[in-house]
Formats: structure tokens, sequence, C-alpha cells
């Protein structure tokens, strides 16, 4: 599949993922990528202290928009980041409540109403998020969201909430959200997991409980830290000394070992769920900079072009 | 204790209570397990929570499943000692506390049925982190365990977790509630007014069963918040005293570290401490040894290995610096993953047998 079709199959990328999979450092990727096709791209991250700014060796992300790279054939990446608490008080004031948003925000009472109100942080959030798809300031606009218990959430809470709220502004928003997420042409899952045994059963789980309750289409897996095959590893070493014999071979034996158990998740993993696979390359460096970051963008790029044509579609699970 | 434990294996001799705390993916479940199978192996009666709804921690301790009831795990331990483990179901341990708590069933019934309630048992930030220190401050209580080691929940949020065992205070000292709750009379009948405005618009933007619900949960606490209170203090205080360890777990990685870092800071803040950290899945470098490089399979595996494991111990060792009063324990990567209790043994090797020098990660 091309690229340019890849990222031109929607307008809203949402990234999900178990904690520890590299979902931050993939969605990074993606929008190096998509920028890569020349595409206007907007990186939102949703949690504060995330670290998407460490993969283009740039500051911290601020609630307002700013280039944090640019493709040589014009394609950019915009990032900013968004929290459920600034969106609270911002649709409070958008709604003629400015004052008592304040008062509400001073004295601590809206963690009261957003708690008597289940997912209506995480809607508020959807909400900025399709305002953002309809200004069509940006071609792609990628979500790094949050981890995947609470992804199940934060995708479900419009249903919640169209149900709960009944009439007035909050069930309007719901309805708009659920529009956005369930309409395949404006928004997609993509999961990020690593081939291990606990983050591809929660995979698994994520991507079936997404569909059937959030009703979103679910793009390619993203397969993260992937060990890239090496030649050789079973051939025993002809040097001299037993120990450096017996370090050569205890490193391919454990590069073999890791090696197996993660073709075993992955077949597992592609028995489970039948959606495409992209695999990218375990990197052997603790630290992700911009380095790294083309590194994996370069992977995504391959794996995106190894795709059938297909391999976007709304529904592939059932 | 008079001196400082000199290894994990003495932190553990000395505390009752071990808490697990990390961000999601180190194998925080894994450490737990494997430090309360290695306390029954020494003759204690241990217990493990895990807050892991996945099915894998049941299947290497050889039972079906895991409950909010402590199960015994069979054959775990030696030299009389036990090992049992439950899962921490949060809503089932709200629920007890609010048994606990009310005057009456009516009471009872009337809160547990109420939305909001459910709302908060299910969704607050923060509800999983304090229904793990509460039901580990009840397991505490019936002085069945001589060590519980709990496994928090996988939080980004290092500071829900202190602030949960006060969060229920929080909200009842909420002006809010005061408002809804109190009686007008006087100045406070005109504040209750304004809070029915508030509460009129409110219902504009959220609807008025969401209102009305919050309003009935308010009131029908009644008189048991200061259970809740004395209850969260008594949960503080216990996590403040010697008898109890944070035990920090944590993979080699930056991003890892410095979101244990943020959470170290907070645990100071609260007058707790990180007694160890335990730095799971570090990439072993094979020795010392001098490997000339090749384009062989292997040699291109060692070096791949030894790269990492350099920059890996470089991120330990300055995080360790930043915690000089912690242990520092590292647990190599493995080439298996976690079945039995076999695996969970060999792990709590591992962990119980190093001591703090054990940075070399060969």
């Amino acid at each position: 599949m091309d690229p340019a079709s890849f990222f031109a199959a929607s307008r809203v990328v949402i990234v999900a993922g178990k904690g520890g999979v590299g979902k931050t450092v993939v969605s990074a990727a993606l929008a190096r990528a998509a920028a890569r096709s020349g595409l206007m791209t907007l990186l939102v991250e949703i949690d504060h202290r995330a670290s998407t700014h460490r993969s283009f060796d740039s500051a911290p992300l601020d609630y307002d928009e700013r280039e944090l790279w640019r493709a040589p054939d014009g394609g950019r990446v915009l990032g900013r980041s968004m929290s459920a608490d600034r969106a609270l008080v911002e649709y409070l004031q958008d709604h003629g409540m400015a004052r008592i948003a304040q008062r509400l925000d001073r004295s601590g009472a809206l963690t009261v109403i957003a708690t008597a109100t289940p997912g209506l942080k995480d809607l508020l959030v959807l909400g900025k998020i399709k305002q953002l798809e309809v200004a069509r300031r940006h071609d792609l606009v990628i979500v790094d969201a949050p981890a995947s218990g609470h992804a199940i959430s934060f995708l479900r809470a419009p249903t919640v909430l169209a149900d709960l709220a009944g009439a007035g502004p909050i069930h309007h928003q719901a309805n708009d959200a659920l529009a956005l997420l369930r309409d395949p042409a404006r928004c997609q899952v993509l999961l990020v997991t690593i081939a291990e045994e606990t983050p591809v059963n929660e995979a698994i789980e994520t991507a079936y409980a997404l569909e059937d309750d959030a009703g979103v289409a679910l793009g390619p897996i993203l397969v993260n830290a992937v060990y890239e095959p090496l030649a050789g590893l079973e051939r025993s070493s002809r040097a001299h000394a037993p120990e450096v014999r017996e370090a050569l071979a205890a490193a391919a034996e454990l590069r073999r070992v890791r090696t197996a158990l993660q073709d075993n998740e992955l077949a597992r993993l592609r028995g489970a769920l039948p959606l495409e696979q992209i695999r990218l390359p375990f990197l052997f460096t603790p630290t992700i900079g911009a380095t790294e970051s083309v590194a994996l963008a370069d992977a995504l790029v391959r794996g995106i072009e190894g795709l059938p044509a297909h391999a976007v579609r709304p529904g592939a699970l059932t | 204790m008079t001196t400082p434990p000199r290894s994990l294996a003495d932190l553990m001799a000395h505390v009752r209570m071990i808490v697990c705390a990390g961000t999601g993916g180190v194998g925080k479940t894994t450490i737990a397990a494997a430090l309360a199978l290695g306390a029954a192996q020494q003759g204690r009666n241990a217990i493990v929570v895990t807050v892991d709804p996945a099915r894998r921690l049941a299947q290497a301790l050889g039972l079906d499943s895991l409950s909010n009831e402590p199960t015994l795990v069979p054959g775990a331990g030696a030299h009389g000692g036990t090992l049992h483990a439950a899962m921490l179901d949060p809503r089932a341990t709200f629920d007890a506390m609010i048994t606990r708590c009310a005057h009456d069933e009516a009471q009872r019934d009337r809160i547990l049925a109420n939305r909001f309630y459910q709302n908060i048992a299910g969704n607050l930030a923060g509800t999983h982190e304090y229904m793990a220190m509460e039901k580990l401050y009840d397991l505490a209580s019936t002085g069945a365990y001589d060590l519980i080691v709990v496994d928090t929940p996988p939080t980004r949020d290092a500071l829900a977790f202190l602030d949960a065992p006060r969060l229920f205070a929080r909200l009842l000292d909420n002006w809010l509630y005061k408002l809804f709750v109190t009686p007008g009379r006087g100045l406070a009948r005109t504040a209750a007014a304004g809070a029915h405005t508030i509460a009129r618009q409110l219902t504009r933007v959220v609807g008025a069963a969401v209102i009305d619900d919050t309003i009935a949960f308010f009131r029908s606490l009644d008189g048991i918040e200061e259970g809740f209170r004395t209850r969260a203090n008594d949960v503080y205080r216990t996590l403040q005293s010697d008898d109890s360890a944070f035990v920090l777990v944590v993979s080699p990685r930056p991003d890892t570290l410095g979101e244990a870092g943020v959470f170290a800071s907070a645990l100071a803040e609260a007058d707790m401490a990180v007694r160890a950290i335990v730095v799971n899945r570090v990439t072993p470098s094979f020795g010392d040894v001098e490997v000339a490089t090749s384009r062989s399979g292997p040699a291109r595996a060692l070096a791949d290995f030894r790269a990492l494991a350099a920059r890996e111990e470089r991120e330990i060792v300055q995080f360790a610096a930043t915690l000089p009063g912690a242990l520092l324990t590292c647990v190599p990567m493995l080439g298996h993953d976690i079945h039995d209790l076999n695996g969970l043994a060999a792990i709590a090797e591992l962990l119980l047998s190093s001591n703090d020098e054990a940075v070399s990660t060969g």
C-alpha cells in the first residue's frame, strides 16, 4: 500500500496500547512518516508528562501547537498537548459559564462534577479533537491516546454520555463524537503492542472491546520492538579462548530464544486478531531521540508499503 | 530499624508490608509475586495482592483464578510458611468499606444503589489506588499474615496514588458538598441558594439525573464521612511506618526511570521513602571478556546486547544516585517467560540472593 493513501484513509488516527509498549514513540514515528508523505500533521499528546518531544529532540509540548519537524518536501509535524481539566474549563467558558468555571475550578468542585458524570472529561477531549478535525487546518491529526484500559473508557465515553445526558449540550457533543469515531473515513484506531504474552493478550482484548463497544475502525496493528533476523546465530565460534566462545554462545542463544518467543506471540496475535501487522524493529538503545525516531519512521513506511491495498477497512474483526 | 538493611532479603525480613510501585509493563506483578513466594519459602505466612486482571499470574501460581478473597497457593511455602494470593476487586473493596462505615442497612443500601457512588467506585481517578491501600490495611488488620505484598495499579499519575487515601476526605470537604447538604439558615441559606443556581446551570449541561444523583449521594452519606476520614488517616500512617516498605519496580529505560523519579519525590513529600529499587529485565552483558568485532551472527548478537547493556547501566547508576537511601537490585532479562511456581522461585532467588552492590548485569 502506498503510504500517501494509507495516511489519507482517515483524518484522525488514534494510537492506543498498553503502557510500556512504546505508544508515544510509535505515534511520533507515524507523524514523521505522514509528514514525509507531504501531510500537515498534528500530533496530540493527552497525558501530561508524556515524552513525545524526545522523538524530535525538542522541548516538552505545550497546550499551543508548534512545529516539531519539517519534511524536505513540505510536509510538517506540529505538536501540542491536551489536558482533560483544561478541556472542561474551556467547555464551561464556551457555554456561557466562564465565571462559574473559575469558581468551580478554584474550589476543586470540578473534580466532583467530572466524577458525577463518567467520561465527561474524555468526551470533552474527544470534542476538542473533533473541533480540530472539522477545522481542517491539518491534513491529519494523530492522537496519542491514554494507555489501553483507559483507552477503552476514553473511546466509550461518548456512547455512555449520549445515553446518560438525555438532552442538552453534552448529549449533542456525545453524538458529534460518536459520529467522528464511527466514520472510518474520519477516524481510525491503530493499536500498538509488543510481541510478548501479556501485551498481546491485552491488545486482543482491547481490539474487540473497541470495535464492539466504541464502534471504531481498526487499522493495522503495530508491533513494536521486534528483533530483526540475524543470520548464522547457530554457528559456533572458532575463537580459542573458552570465555570468548562462552560469551558468544550465550548471546546468540539469548537472541535466538527471545526471537523464538516473539515469533510465537506474533503467530498467536495473527491467529486471534485478523488485522494486518506492521513490525517495527527492536532498537538496541534505551533512549529514543530524533535518530531513532527516523529509523522507526523508515520501518513504518516499509511496513505500510508491504500492506495489501485493502488493509484499512471498517469492521475488520467481524 | 536501627541499622539500615543490607539487601532486599534483609529489608523484607524486617517489614510486614511491601508496596510494589511503578509504571505499567515493567513486570511489577511478577516481582511482587516472587517476593511473596520468597518469603513463604523462608517460613513466613505471606500474601500477594495483585491488581493485574491477567490470568497469567493465577496460572503461574497453579490457580484457576484469583478473587478478592485470599486463596492458598498449594505447595508454595516451605519451613512452615504459606503463600496466599488475592486479586484486588476495587468495587467489592469499596462496597465492603461502605458496609463497614454505614450506620445501618438502609443507609448502606441507599449508598450502594446510588449511581454517583457507582461512578466513583468504578471510575474516579485514584479509586483503584485507594482501594489497593484499603485492602492492604484490611489484610494487615486481620493479623493472619507476616508479610503482605501489594502490587499497585499501573498508574501514570504518581500523585493519584499518594492522594488516594485522602481522596474521600477531600471530596467531602468540598464546598459544593457542604452547600448541598447544609440545611439553609441565614447566611448558609444564601449560600445554598447560590449552590442551587449552580446546580441548575450544571443541570442544563450534564442533565438533571446526574445532578440529582450527586446530591442524593452526598445526602445519603449523612455522618459516615468521619469513619472514612479516620480510616484514610490510619492507612496513611501505616504506609509511613517502618513496618511498610515501598519498592520501586522499573525497567532500565529513561522514560520509566523518569516517571519513577517523579513518584519517589512525591513519596518523599509524604514522608514515605523508597526503600528499594528493583530494575527488571536488565540486558545482560555476558561478562567483560573482550571479543573482536566480526560480522558473524553470534558476534553481532553479543555486540548488540553489550551496547544496550552499557547504556542501560549508565541510566541505572544515574537513577540510583538520586535515591541514595534505597537498595538496588537488578534482575536480568531471561530467555523464557514465567509459567509456574518454579519460574517465580527463580526470580525470587535472583531478587533475594543479590546484595546492594549487584549493579553488575552479567
